[in-house]
């Protein structure tokens, strides 16, 4: 497999080289195709022709990454469009886009403790209790900034996050119990906070439609910042990875070809052109609704954190190091506690940022928020988006995907007007469905 | 038990021109009622290979959780370059120089070579993980191994075969400037050609000034890369002395009984 020429031996016993070159060649067959196949294609490229082969390697062995789940989304996008011929207006996939911010940003949350090889069952009233702080610190009788009560609920989860993560870390107790007694002891902590104030009727407190809360699902940039935003964004894009890779390769480090960056990038753009273009379509019945709405700018921006702070940062290698072998990482000196209880403080304080979310979406804060159930689709976007649940595998982007495929089966569903238990059934179907498509793709490439 | 020990240390020492690199004078360690090593006596020179044999249940693995740290020994001392050292835990081991693969390895499947070999030590440039100085410097320590098969280092270690893990634990010590490597039975669990890669690999390791302390099974894989054999037999070292004086028959009564019938060239006990 290895070029001879690329043999270089540095220090020079003639014997012994020899006899290491002639059997390293004949060791170099037993790393399989399949084994291959686990290697990002972009590692193993030299050239376009050489990236698709890498990928079609990775298709036939089933490590297809994002793939079936893209190639399922857009059957979903058919049936639906077949089905109902809204689906694809600028209205209901701006409206598809809002509904999936939550799932998004809970399945984001859910990928912190899945790739710790952990799971947090509590996300889902951990958003509720978010909510009720923002919602009870904008409204009077304390009239906090918006700001500073956005902060105070990232510090409350925070602390939420170091409390579940070191009765997790440091006493050695199961994730699913003590997010379990997290799922039920937060909701009830949201219960106190909905009880503690008098304005909440009926467990409920409205959020002022002129507050920044409210606007970040409700407003919109306007359609020439969008525009702004857009060429901007996929401008510095552009510029610091054209310039990055090619100063890996000048020196000699390992970049995919050119190709490949000129394609990622061109992607990109097509990609944000196609968002902004079906946002700035007015989608208003009697006054002009246009513009990306800032949910999307805010849900991008906190995932692009998320993931430069897993791929760039000490802290993100050794989450990823702690979930696919923990002693392996204790012994590398890394102190497994502390980085297991940041990553459930991530993880909790993204659900907060879902919470958030949540409550700009109703335009209120209820009790009634389905913690329960809002769980179960954090875990479901991150595993349908592709993150594994044994550890050590995991984007951000995953929720992104997993959570536009859940908004989208609501939303196609609900279009066909689909009583709620039909909905309940049609989403389990999907689920399962996406999850054995996944699997039986894996499986046959352990068959052989 | 270890009387002749010295005597043969000393009659070594030319040899080695300088001191043992590490020395252990009458280690002992005890579990209740289990004496897992009774006054045990090594010498690990430098820039040599020694390789310390024995049956299951010999204290093979208690020598080397004592060298690295992991335990307190009960009794006796361990010298590093001639001075007392205290071992208290993996930290105080790695400070010295000491880097321990186990049989395990300790790599992580997800992560890439490069990750591996940095993990715990990562460079950083303004704040943020620097992967260029990482990749450059992964790159020549790979290619100073001789480590030339792996396709990209980039690939996860999961996409490895045995023997280019062996390679990336190696190459993640010589990284971290151990002084002197120990590994527990490298060649365990590969095939042929993967093993002839791993002590192609420990002999370039020892080529460059690196001591390594090698356990293992295999006789034929310690006769190829040992400059020193020392046999332990329940908790105790009955031989050690340089491979040249020792056959395979030899090391196996040691293994097996504790003495040797001939080749009294070493310190029976």
């Amino acid at each position: 497999m290895s070029d001879p020429a690329d043999t270089n031996p540095a220090t020079t016993t003639p014997a012994g080289t020899a006899v290491a070159g002639e059997t390293d060649e004949a060791a170099a067959p037993e790393v399989s195709d399949e084994a291959l196949a686990t290697v990002a294609p972009e590692v193993l490229a030299g050239s376009l022709t050489e990236y698709f082969q890498a990928w079609g390697r990775r298709i036939r062995n089933g490590e297809s990454g994002a793939l079936p789940i893209l190639v399922g989304l857009i059957a979903i996008v058919i049936f639906f469009q077949v089905e109902q011929s809204t689906f694809l207006t600028a209205n209901n996939l701006v409206n598809l886009l809002i509904q999936a911010a939550v799932y998004v940003m809970l399945g984001a949350a859910e990928i912190y403790a899945l790739i710790l090889s952990e799971i947090d069952l509590s996300v889902g009233f951990v958003a509720g209790v978010a909510g009720f702080i923002v919602a009870e610190l904008i409204a009077s009788p304390v009239n906090l900034p918006w700001w500073l009560a956005i902060l105070a609920m990232l510090a409350a989860t925070g602390l939420i996050g170091i409390l579940q993560g070191s009765l997790i870390s440091r006493l050695g107790l199961p994730s699913f119990i003590v997010t379990l007694g997290g799922f039920l002891g937060f909701e009830g902590l949201m219960l106190l906070l909905a009880n503690a104030d008098k304005t909440a009727v009926g467990g409920v407190i409205q959020i002022d439609s002129n507050s920044v809360v409210y606007k970040i699902v409700n407003s919109n940039l306007s359609p020439t910042l969008s525009w702004i935003v857009l060429i901007v964004v996929v401008g510095l894009f552009a510029a610091f990875t054209i310039t990055t890779h090619a100063r890996r390769r000048a020196e000699g480090l390992s970049a995919p070809p050119l190709s490949i960056t000129l394609l990622t990038i061109a992607v990109t753009a097509i990609g944000g052109v196609v968002l902004v273009v079906i946002c700035n379509l007015n989608r208003g019945a009697l006054t002009a609704l246009k513009g990306v709405p800032y949910v999307v700018p805010v849900v991008l921006v906190v995932l692009l954190v998320w993931s430069f702070i897993l791929r760039r940062t000490k802290l993100g290698r050794y989450i990823y190091a702690i979930g696919a072998n923990p002693e392996g990482a204790r012994r590398a000196g890394i102190n497994v506690p502390v980085v297991r209880t940041v990553g459930f403080m991530l993880c909790s304080m993204t659900a907060g940022i879902a919470g958030l979310l949540y409550e700009s979406r109703q335009g209120s804060m209820a009790t009634d928020i389905d913690g329960g159930t809002l769980v179960l689709y954090a875990v479901a976007a991150a595993v349908i988006g592709g993150t594994s649940l044994f550890g050590g595998k995991g984007k951000p982007i995953h929720a992104l995907l997993g959570g536009i495929v859940i908004a989208a089966v609501f939303n196609g569903l609900g279009l066909m007007g689909i009583s709620a238990a039909g909905q309940d059934i049609a989403t389990a179907i999907v689920l399962i469905a996406a999850v054995t498509l996944d699997s039986l793709v894996r499986r046959r490439s352990t068959v052989r | 038990m270890s009387t002749s020990q010295g005597g043969l240390a000393t009659a070594e020492a030319p040899q080695n021109g300088a001191g043992p690199l590490l020395a252990l004078k009458g280690v002992s360690k005890t579990f209740g009622p289990v004496r897992a090593l009774t006054k045990v006596d090594l010498e690990v020179p430098p820039g040599k290979v020694t390789a310390l044999v024995g049956d299951n249940g010999a204290g093979k693995s208690s020598l080397i959780k004592t060298v690295s740290g992991l335990w307190a020994p009960d009794g006796g001392e361990i010298l590093w370059e001639g001075r007392p050292v205290h071992l208290h835990n993996p930290k105080d081991a790695e400070a010295l120089g000491i880097t321990t693969i186990y049989q395990d390895l300790a790599l992580c499947d997800n992560l890439d070579i490069v990750q591996n070999m940095f993990l715990g030590h990562e460079p950083l440039r303004r704040g943020v993980l620097d992967e260029a100085k990482m990749e450059i410097r992964a790159r020549d320590t790979l290619k100073e191994l001789n480590v030339t098969t792996v396709r990209s280092i980039r690939q996860p270690v999961a996409s490895l075969s045995g023997g280019q893990r062996q390679s990336v634990a190696v190459a993640k010590a010589v990284m971290s400037q151990a002084r002197l490597v120990i590994m527990d039975e490298p060649t365990a669990a590969l095939g042929v050609a993967q093993t002839s890669m791993v002590l192609n690999l420990i002999k370039t390791l020892s080529g460059r000034g690196v001591s390594v302390l090698v356990i293992s099974h295999n006789l034929v894989d310690i006769f190829e890369v040992a400059d020193r054999i020392a046999v332990l037999y329940l908790g105790r070292m009955v031989a050690s002395a340089p491979a040249s004086e020792f056959d395979r028959q030899s090391v196996v009564e040691y293994m097996t009984t504790g003495t040797a019938g001939r080749q009294a060239g070493n310190g029976a006990a």
